[in-house]
């Protein structure tokens, strides 16, 4: 039982945190038709922000100037590197992100080491926030959910209720119009993702300490996020929220289930020393994301909520 | 508009021009592979030119997907790791005699590769291939990482993490050639080479090559013309993952090892920016990439612990100023210096290159700086006996003075140029 309610709570955490990632990676996705390759970089620069403004003064304080920080890194990459390579297609913007996210991950290696840094969990939030069926839970782990959900409920509240969050979602699907009505599409899209960055950069600060944080994390990352696009359905926020919890509730429980094919597919006749029959359910978690992206290609190309076919 | 009258005769290129183009080029490559083994090379000119080799196939085979057919993948080394994996496992099976195998000579193990490579591309390629663009490259690099990890289970097919090794000096002989010495693996390299290069050509000029350059440009007109654009993509992929196959066979009879790595987003991200920087609007772009990252790759890192981060700067800039690549500057310089302007032409050809390496002098000393300050152990860059210290004035005048110098130069440049066209 307290497995279940484990992996149901880290699902739903690591679910909500995935969906902070890929919540900018949708909206800057669907507004520019960029597919970000570097998004999980600005995650990795996130935590290695807040590692070294924690350093110098809090984590409170962390919290809040490191994603700033990383979304104004964001939107100078924007302004000064994808604007320019616009003229030459989605494809060269796209090779400009994978450039920039090899570059980002040497530039890190440099400045930080090749190694993890030690990037800890503030001593306030370090404690047991409760027990059930005498195992405990961190504090830190529902800290993250706090942050997650008023994470998406600001997001919410700007998207659908302020006036600069309609035109956002204006410029979604009628940039020209927009422009036509006297709006600054380019400043749009300069923000736009400038928050996408900073919200990848929010994840990093609260995913960083309870992680590894290391040049290696953002390559981790990466693939995952896209993932969670594809699956749920490209420029689609709700797909995009619903594949970002599914995928963390499918890792989160197959982390627990020890079972191997062997004993699954007993009718079969597997036996439990051939390979196949000794995979077990937990060493397939890393591969279930990519495994769910497969099988949704093949019978829903279009993803959970895609409104066009992939 | 007015050239539309032009008569079919005219459009073709005559026969000097087609002499000029195409047989020549291959000439002289051919003549080059034949000048290598008279100088004769030492050990780690072997090493270097057999993995050029390898290369210069897997990023033109990268370039049939890219440069030609419009999709970007973050994922092809797995098809090169499917074929180079199959061929080991051939050769094993040629050690032990086993059935059949028993008299394949290990020389046409490319050929397997190349079928493994095309079969693996084919299933892979029936479902990735159906939109191009961006949601192409999102899956090719979903597949990627489900194979790259997913290998790591099947032990007995992909040898966990020591990988699966083998031996090439078994089997009947081909050409006279025992495999055993570099010299004889250096006929085998150029062999498949120089027949790889000849046939990606030829691909090029078959319809499916001119449809796949159709379909990259516009999918919606081949459609109108009666084609299928998916399954264009999906005979061109399979094709591509072939000659990436063929290449892996030819990494699996020169190293005799391959390991799970070799299936991962690493070697896929290095053979898109050999093509990249090579420039894949042309055909010889991914083989001048492949050349000189090689090349790079083996000398830089024994300068320079940033080689890294000078390759993906490279890169960058690239993809930013010069979406040609290195063959679309060579061309480009080569225009410039036959055509009508050419006083004007240089001058501002030398003063770009003053302005590039002033930046460039800049940008090494700020890496190298950095570098050593990051290591820790006290090491201080220091070119011509200059002792360049994180506290040294003269450390930052180096870096700020040619970058601003350069940047200055470049601009104004520009602007002249701007003003021409104006």
């Amino acid at each position: 039982m307290e497995t279940i309610v484990f992996a149901l709570l880290n699902g739903v955490i690591y679910g909500l945190l995935l969906f902070m990632l890929s919540s900018g990676l949708t909206l800057i996705f669907s507004m520019m038709g960029v597919l970000n390759f570097a998004h999980a970089s600005f995650y990795m620069l996130g935590a290695y922000f807040a590692f070294t403004i924690m350093g110098a003064t809090s984590f409170w304080i962390a919290l809040f100037i490191a994603p700033v920080l990383v979304g104004l890194v964001g939107a100078v990459v924007e302004r000064y590197g994808l604007r320019r390579v616009h003229a030459n297609g989605h494809v060269a913007e796209l090779l400009f992100t994978f450039g920039l996210a090899y570059l980002i991950e040497e530039i890190v290696k440099i400045i930080y080491g090749k190694t993890a840094v030690d990037y800890k969990i503030p001593d306030l939030l370090n404690f047991h926030a409760f027990t059930i069926y005498g195992a405990s839970f961190p504090a830190y782990r529902m800290f993250m959910l706090f942050i997650a959900i008023s994470m998406l409920i600001g997001l919410w509240f700007l998207l659908k209720k302020t006036r600069a969050g309609l035109i956002i979602q204006a410029a979604l699907t009628h940039p020209h119009m927009v422009g036509h009505l006297g709006h600054n599409v380019p400043l749009i899209f300069m923000t736009v993702f400038g928050i996408g960055c900073a919200l990848a950069g929010l994840a990093g600060v609260i995913a960083g300490n309870i992680f590894v944080t290391d040049p290696a994390m953002a390559v981790q990352m990466g693939p995952i996020v896209f993932v969670v696009v594809v699956v749920g359905g490209i420029g689609s926020l709700e797909g995009a929220f619903l594949a970002s919890i599914l995928i963390g509730l499918i890792q989160n429980f197959a982390v627990g289930i020890n079972a191997n094919f062997a004993e699954i597919f007993w009718f079969l006749g597997l036996s439990p020393t051939s390979e196949i029959g000794d995979i077990t359910i937990s060493s397939l978690a890393p591969v279930m994301p990519f495994l769910l992206l497969v099988l949704m290609l093949i019978f829903r190309p279009r993803g959970l909520m895609g409104e066009q076919e992939l | 508009m007015s050239e539309t009258t032009q008569s079919m005769q005219n459009v073709g290129p005559t026969s000097g021009a087609k002499f000029r183009q195409r047989t020549l080029p291959i000439l002289i490559f051919i003549a080059i592979i034949l000048a290598i083994p008279m100088t004769d090379p030492s050990r780690t000119v072997y090493t270097l030119v057999h993995q050029m080799a390898i290369n210069i196939v897997f990023a033109l085979a990268y370039n049939m997907l890219l440069g030609k057919g419009g999709m970007l993948s973050f994922g092809h080394a797995v098809y090169f790791g499917l074929g180079g994996y199959y061929c080991l496992h051939v050769m094993n099976w040629i050690a032990e005699g086993a059935g059949i195998w028993a008299n394949f000579p290990v020389f046409f193990l490319p050929v397997l590769g190349f079928l493994a490579g095309g079969l693996s591309a084919a299933v892979i390629g029936s479902f990735s291939t159906r939109r191009a663009g961006t949601t192409f490259a999102m899956i090719s690099l979903g597949v990627a990482e489900l194979i790259a990890s997913g290998a790591f289970m099947f032990d007995s097919l992909f040898g966990g993490e020591q990988g699966i090794s083998g031996d090439r000096m078994n089997g009947p002989q081909v050409f006279g050639l025992s495999m055993g010495p570099m010299s004889d693996i250096y006929w085998f390299m150029a062999f498949w080479t120089v027949i790889s290069i000849i046939a990606m050509y030829a691909f090029t000029r078959t319809p499916l090559g001119r449809l796949s350059e159709a379909t990259r440009d516009n999918p919606q007109r081949v459609q109108f013309i009666g084609y299928n654009p998916t399954r264009v993509r999906w005979l061109v992929f399979t094709a591509s993952g072939a000659f990436a196959g063929l290449a892996g066979g030819m990494s699996a009879v020169n190293y005799e090892i391959f390991t799970p790595e070799a299936l991962s987003l690493i070697p896929s991200g290095f053979v898109l920016i050999m093509a990249y920087v090579g420039g894949i609007t042309y055909f010889v772009g991914p083989i001048m990439g492949a050349i000189l990252l090689t090349y790079m790759s083996s000398m830089m890192s024994d300068f320079t612990e940033a080689w890294l981060l000078y390759l993906g700067l490279m890169f960058v800039i690239i993809v930013m100023y010069a979406p040609r690549g290195i063959a679309g500057i060579v061309f480009g310089v080569w225009d410039g210096l036959t055509g009508p302007d050419k006083g004007t032409y240089i001058g501002r050809l030398l003063v770009q290159i003053a302005g590039m390496v002033l930046m460039l002098i800049g940008l090494i000393v700020l890496v190298e700086m950095s570098i050593r300050w990051s290591n820790g152990y006290g090491e201080v860059f220091e070119p011509f006996g200059l002792h360049l210290g994180t506290t040294n004035v003269l450390t930052w005048i180096l870096i700020i003075v040619p970058i601003g110098a350069g940047a200055a130069l470049l601009r104004r440049v520009n602007r002249e140029k701007e003003e021409a066209v104006a």
